[in-house]
């Protein structure tokens, strides 16, 4: 590999030999496009006019008076397709194209990485299968439709937890046997090198727009960043322009329902798990352990390693909130402002609401509305009021 | 050196389908003439593995076994048979028991070898120099991607035997044995002077016979024995005939 494959401690390449030579394809590729003024330009353009990029910045007023501090919201939740995915995919699969790839696979959790991977695949004509848990393809039924309206085949997963984690395991199985004729586009900033680096890079857009935005608006950086985490792709996408800042980070994971929990960073130990070195929900034998999430994008016992490094270094601050207070502040969102934030972006606005006596009149909160929460209706119905 | 020319090695997960039969089954592959056992730890999650070894580790998982008794058939196994011994095991496995243990306690049991499949040459810096201190062969797979340079640097540090995978995907039961095959052993002999036993697909007898034909050390068979485990109660005799039927002579 020509590129750090590390981050501190973590992240690495922990993948079988079959598919090392795959990777390296992939870095080389993704050094040259990184560079690369023309790949660059349209980049840029399809973000700006297919995708809707700059999302807007916007302040929440009524959150704000409850609160007792101004929050703003990055609005990845306008973005086509509803969610910050799209970001990672029209670089992915731009890349994939420039790499004469001719089929391109994907998992999804929640759907959403999934439909933003197979309208970028319609418009550049490109084949997608994309790889779900039979569970998820349950709960997230619109979305199923919406990536066969584009023309992907949906696999279902029945393998382990039938989630996002054996969704991946399902990618990297059958990727291994067409390494040389398939992209996989993976959806967070997990995975082996160069995946990490790769989707960070293609998502810190956000948070390069939102340091502009709101320094134009405040003249002054937000006290506080905060973002669900599943993988980790939303957050470190907003985090990584604030890096270098005085700025407090807060990642916000998966509490789950008391007894099983999404809560890699705050509860997991390290280990090695699908590529990388990271923090992990297992067992003392380092046997994996199922997540279990409300919100589908937040079912994952791993976790990107960047905030494995961003927790030790603690440049980086990571908590939690359950099913029940995301639900709670899907419902409020709704309300208050008339916004439906995804489940998965629920848990970031569940924090600041449980915590709003942390905060003090001066300060300015930035969190990341990763998702829009159309997906969730039907299941927040189901839990009923 | 524990592991020579026509080579025939069976692979099977320690614990499956519990650990009461995984011994009566290890027991047999040691004494059906076999020349070596490739026995692999039961993973969760193992990236490398198709529908039926993933079987095969989840029967062992839900029977109950761990890290420590899957140590434990090894210690039972090696009052038995002196037979060489190449484990298979995933990273996050031997990273959680500790690498240094781990390798300790596989020279405590007399393993001969150790194999991690998602550990590749870029990050296998300390497991080498465990396997070094404790004398215990590391094992490297070699694939049809692998280039000629990345060739020379794994002879530099690799030991026992080569596992060379020559088909495209996870482990699981193939029809035949492509004509490239032949080409890949000896590319693989040319570039490094050690066995090369040729796994992932091999499922007869006959292919046991083709890639020695071709050239390669050794074969290594896997899901073709794992698939005929299927129950609590496997057919014994069934799998010890099979195992015999591999052997060359
Ligand atoms: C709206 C939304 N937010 C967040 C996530 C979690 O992913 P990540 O942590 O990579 O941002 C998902 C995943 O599906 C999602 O759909």
């Amino acid at each position: 590999m020509k590129l750090r494959t590390k981050f501190g401690a973590f992240g690495g390449i922990y993948i079988p030999e079959m598919m090392v030579a795959a990777m390296e394809d992939v870095e080389k590729a993704f050094i040259r496009c990184r560079k690369d003024r023309n790949f660059n330009n349209k980049l840029s353009g399809l973000l700006r006019d297919y995708a809707g990029r700059p999302s807007p910045l916007y302040l929440a007023e009524n959150f704000s008076r409850d609160i007792g501090c101004k929050v703003y919201f990055k609005r990845e939740d306008l973005l086509h397709t509803g969610a910050h995915k799209i970001n990672n995919t029209l670089g992915q699969v731009m890349l994939a194209k420039q790499m004469g790839k001719k089929e391109i696979i994907a998992e999804t959790g929640a759907g959403q990485h999934g439909v933003a991977t197979a309208v970028v695949c319609a418009l550049f004509g490109l084949s997608l299968k994309v790889f779900m848990g039979a569970k998820d393809i349950e709960r997230q039924k619109p979305n199923v439709y919406r990536m066969q309206l584009c023309g992907a085949e949906v696999v279902p997963v029945t393998a382990g937890s039938q989630t996002l984690k054996d969704a991946v395991n399902a990618a990297l199985r059958y990727f291994l046997g067409r390494v040389d004729t398939c992209y996989y586009v993976l959806g967070s900033v997990v995975g082996p090198h160069p995946y990490p680096m790769m989707v960070q890079h293609f998502q810190k857009v956000i948070g390069n727009e939102a340091r502009r935005q709101i320094l134009a608006r405040e003249g002054r950086l937000p006290t506080h960043v905060i973002a669900c985490v599943g993988g980790g792709s939303n957050a470190i996408g907003i985090f990584d322009a604030f890096l270098r800042d005085k700025v407090r980070l807060i990642g916000v994971e998966a509490g789950g329902n008391g007894k099983k929990h999404g809560k890699t960073l705050s509860q997991g130990e390290v280990g090695i798990f699908q590529g990388s070195k990271s923090y992990v929900l297992q067992n003392k034998d380092g046997q994996i352990e199922e997540a279990h999430s409300i919100s589908a994008g937040l079912d994952y016992p791993g976790v990107g390693p960047v905030h494995s490094f961003l927790k030790e270094s603690k440049r980086a601050m990571y908590t939690s909130a359950t099913d029940k207070e995301a639900l709670h502040a899907f419902h409020y969102l709704s309300r208050k402002e008339g916004i439906f934030p995804a489940l998965e972006s629920s848990h970031a606005i569940a924090f600041v609401l449980r915590n709003r006596k942390m905060f003090s009149s001066n300060d300015i909160l930035l969190i990341s509305l990763s998702g829009r929460g159309d997906k969730d209706i039907n299941q927040v119905l189901s839990f009923g009021k | 050196m524990r592991f020579g020319s026509n080579f025939v090695m069976p692979f099977l997960v320690l614990g499956d389908p519990n650990y009461s039969t995984s011994l009566k089954l290890l027991r047999i592959a040691a004494e059906s003439g076999a020349n070596a056992l490739e026995l692999g730890f039961a993973f969760s999650d193992p990236i490398a593995d198709g529908p039926i070894i993933q079987a095969a580790n989840y029967r062992a998982l839900s029977s109950g076994i761990t890290t420590e008794k899957s140590f434990m058939l090894l210690k039972e196994l090696r009052k038995h048979s002196d037979i060489p011994i190449s484990i298979m095991v995933s990273m996050n496995m031997v990273f959680r028991y500790g690498i240094a243990k781990f390798y300790n306690k596989c020279k405590t049991l007399g393993i001969d070898a150790v194999l991690c499949p998602d550990c590749p040459l870029e990050e296998i810096g300390e497991l080498l120099a465990e396997s070094k201190k404790n004398k215990i062969y590391q094992v490297f797979m070699v694939a049809p991607s692998t280039s000629s340079k990345r060739l020379a640097e794994i002879s530099k540090h690799a030991s026992g035997y080569i596992y060379l995978v020559t088909v495209r995907g996870t482990t699981g039961i193939r029809k035949s044995i492509s004509k490239e095959v032949a080409g890949l052993i000896k590319k693989t002999k040319s570039s490094i002077n050690l066995p090369v036993y040729v796994g992932f697909g091999i499922s007869s007898r006959q292919h046991v016979k083709q890639v020695i034909e071709m050239g390669a050390d050794g074969a290594i068979c896997g899901s073709a024995i794992v698939k005929m485990i299927k129950a609590k109660n496997p057919p014994l005799e069934k799998v010890r005939k099979f195992i015999k039927s591999l052997s060359l002579d």
